[in-house]
């Protein structure tokens, strides 16, 4: 046991004080037989290398987690990421997962909402509550959370271009239930420059859309303190065909591209960036996945310190939600799947999540069904209390391999940050297609070994089976897009249209002048305009993006 | 040019909202590099805008993606679009995240071949050479 200065001050200053504020899950971790499960294990010789590139949790620059106690204080947030149909229909998977242990709300919403257009739509024919619930007013969103008290749960928003109006929406809701805003918890995902890389649910060009993610940033700080503004997504990057190491270096990009617009917006750094939160992809590369996790947390620690002179901890600190990769899973033998899943989200874990999503098995065919999104959450739970994984603080500190693999994705990101900055920064990469043709080259190449054979995949291009069994699999009600439509004509025959329209005019006199917006939204919303109409109103004024494709 | 000569030109697109286009732009690469000359559309395209695209860039045949779900509303509307600007010798193919027991009726809707995940890319292939060669078969009769 070392008896370093550095670990004794560790000791007793960070870890005393969260210990007193938190105390740990168990009053003693031990395994069978009674042995004591340390909560750290460090180095018997602790040395400035180690100081430098790995310290203690909860300290700078972070490679052993944001948390002294990380694990052993809280679990991580068990978080699903559901929604489909109806908001009544939501709502009761909702209240479903919470009744299941589930201990916060991920919301996915469906392709319109997430494009900003409305159930009746002409674009939206054919898309209304398939990938996830519609919401087109305060009255969708008010069935959405109905029995859910906001002061309880914590809601996570898969929501980018229009997630003012949503956030908007989330805020009059609280409001109804009598929540004062301090009181809520979430995220938004807002981050809407990988959508112009990854993920497509952009709607306005990349500057006016930086302006509408700092007025988030401006309006939150002041009203939501604790919520968090953004969660920068490697996710979907992933899912589109990155590496690891550009799933980090594009990500922690992104990241830097929206601290330098809130600080050309005149914002503080340690008053905004202790709220950014990140999310990254788990996929089935165990080791690499752990040491992505601990690289992308230096790497954010160091950039944060030395290029924005973020002084407070929290401004350092990459907290992070993973989900396991959706693109991994297979539509063969979908029993493997879950074994694929409980990989990733190990390596979540190993690698220090703050909250985790467990994908279905049945993901490759459909939306999960309910028996599906059970045995994923389950996983978690195994992992969690039967593992042992979570007794002890970065329990793979130390092995030669992965401190070599988290130096090398470290220094492969970083070098890919700075040929972007050379290159003129994101929003350029973007419009000369610098990072999509990086991705799309990398998602050729691995399909290429797997249709070549040369990485097998079990079950597709090695050890299939002749499969006539189908699973069961979830269908949406063909009938939701009508009842959508006709709702959505009900709120607007029931609302006050001149107020609606007073609103509306009021958001786009904002949207011209570089008033915030937060405040324009939130009345309109509290109106019953559609999101549709608060988004054409934007779209007007900021125009929109086309991919080249 | 006679028809075995001819340039296989075929236009691969994302029909609806979703933006999920890494097997789009997988299946447009292996295309291009399998002989035939491509055109992607790039995502969130409506029907008429592909029909649209596929008329003017005189292709033989049509590739859709969708993993949204939306496929047995937009791959029909986009026969229908093509029909109705004198499109429809052009083949249309489909692929996606697109349930076993809904493949019968998008074939009976004109879809000519559905892939679904994990389809090795040489039968892709196969099944786009076999479209051209019938539309340019079409075109030549």
């Amino acid at each position: 046991m070392s008896d370093h200065p550095k670990y004794k001050a560790w000791q007793e200053n960070l870890l005393k004080k969260s210990l007193d504020r938190f105390p740990e899950r168990k009053p003693e971790f031990t395994n069978h037989g009674g042995r004591e499960i340390p909560r750290l294990a460090v180095p018997d010789t602790i040395d400035a290398k180690y100081l430098d590139q790995l310290a203690f949790p909860g300290q700078y620059p972070f490679t052993r987690g944001v948390q002294p106690t990380m694990h052993r204080g809280r679990l991580w947030t068990m978080r699903q990421y559901a929604g489909f149909s109806t908001a009544a229909e939501s709502n009761k998977r909702y209240r479903y997962l919470l009744d299941q242990g589930t201990t916060g709300l991920s919301i996915a919403f469906d392709l319109p909402t997430q494009i900003g257009y409305d159930s009746d739509d002409p674009m939206s024919c054919g898309e209304v509550g398939k990938v996830g619930v519609a919401i087109d007013s305060l009255a969708d969103m008010e069935a959405l959370f109905d029995r859910i008290p906001l002061d309880q749960v914590s809601t996570s928003m898969t929501i980018n271009s229009p997630a003012i109006v949503l956030l908007a929406m989330y805020v009059a809701v609280a409001e109804k239930q009598g929540v004062s805003p301090e009181k809520l918890k979430g995220t938004i995902q807002n981050d809407v420059l990988k959508e112009y890389v990854a993920r497509g649910t952009y709607i306005f060009p990349p500057r006016p859309s930086l302006r509408i993610i700092t007025d988030i940033f401006q309006w939150c700080a002041g009203n939501i303190p604790t919520f968090n503004t953004i969660s920068i997504s490697g996710y979907h990057i992933r899912e589109a065909g990155s590496t690891a190491i550009q799933e980090v270096a594009f990500t922690l990009a992104n990241g830097c591209t929206y601290v330098q617009a809130a600080l050309d917006a005149g914002l503080e750094i340690d008053v905004f960036a202790r709220r950014l939160a990140f999310f990254f992809n788990a996929s089935s590369n165990l080791l690499e996945e752990v040491a992505k996790f601990r690289a992308a947390r230096r790497l954010w620690a160091r950039l944060m310190k030395d290029r924005f002179g973020a002084t407070s901890p929290a401004s350092q600190m990459l907290r992070f939600h993973t989900q396991t990769a959706g693109h991994t899973l297979t539509a063969q033998q979908i029993d493997n799947n879950i074994v694929r899943v409980t990989i990733q989200a190990l390596s979540a874990v190993l690698g220090g999540t703050q909250s985790l999503h467990t994908n279905s098995r049945d993901e490759a065919l459909s939306l999960p069904t309910e028996a599906s999104v059970m045995t994923a959450l389950r996983t978690q739970q195994i992992i969690a209390h039967e593992s042992g994984v979570a007794e002890t603080i970065d329990p793979l500190a130390g092995s030669y391999y992965i401190e070599q693999l988290t130096d090398s994705i470290e220094k492969g990101a970083l070098e890919l940050v700075n040929t972007i900055d050379e290159s003129g920064g994101v929003v350029a990469a973007i419009e000369g297609g610098f990072i999509q043709r990086q991705i799309e080259n990398a998602s050729y190449d691995y399909q290429q070994e797997i249709e070549k054979g040369e990485r097998l995949i079990v079950g597709v291009n090695k050890f299939q089976v002749d499969e006539d069994c189908r699973p069961s699999l979830l269908k949406i009600d063909p009938t939701v897009e009508q009842q959508q439509v006709s709702n959505l004509a009900k709120v607007k025959a029931n609302r006050n249209n001149e107020r609606v329209a007073l609103a509306l005019a009021g958001l786009a006199k904002a949207a011209d002048s570089d008033d915030n917006l937060m405040e324009p939204i939130l009345t309109a919303v509290r109106e019953y305009a559609t999101l549709g109409e608060i988004c054409n109103i934007l779209r007007k004024v900021f125009g929109e993006y086309r991919d080249k494709g | 040019m006679g028809v075995n000569e001819r340039k296989k030109r075929v236009l691969i697109a994302k029909p609806g909202l979703d933006g999920h286009d890494r097997g789009a732009k997988f299946i447009a690469r292996a295309l291009r590099d399998g002989g035939f000359e491509v055109i992607y559309t790039g995502i969130r395209r409506t029907p008429e805008e592909i029909a649209a695209a596929a008329v003017q860039e005189d292709v033989a045949a049509i590739g859709l993606s969708s993993l949204s779900g939306g496929h047995n509303r937009l791959f029909p509307a986009v026969i229908e679009a093509l029909a109705k600007i004198n499109g429809s010798d052009i083949q249309v193919l489909g692929g996606g995240v697109i349930p076993t027991e809904d493949i019968p009726a998008l074939k009976e809707a004109g879809i000519r071949e559905i892939f679904t995940p994990g389809t090795p890319i040489e039968i892709i292939i196969q099944s786009f050479q076999e479209a051209c060669d019938l539309h340019y078969r079409h075109r030549s009769a």
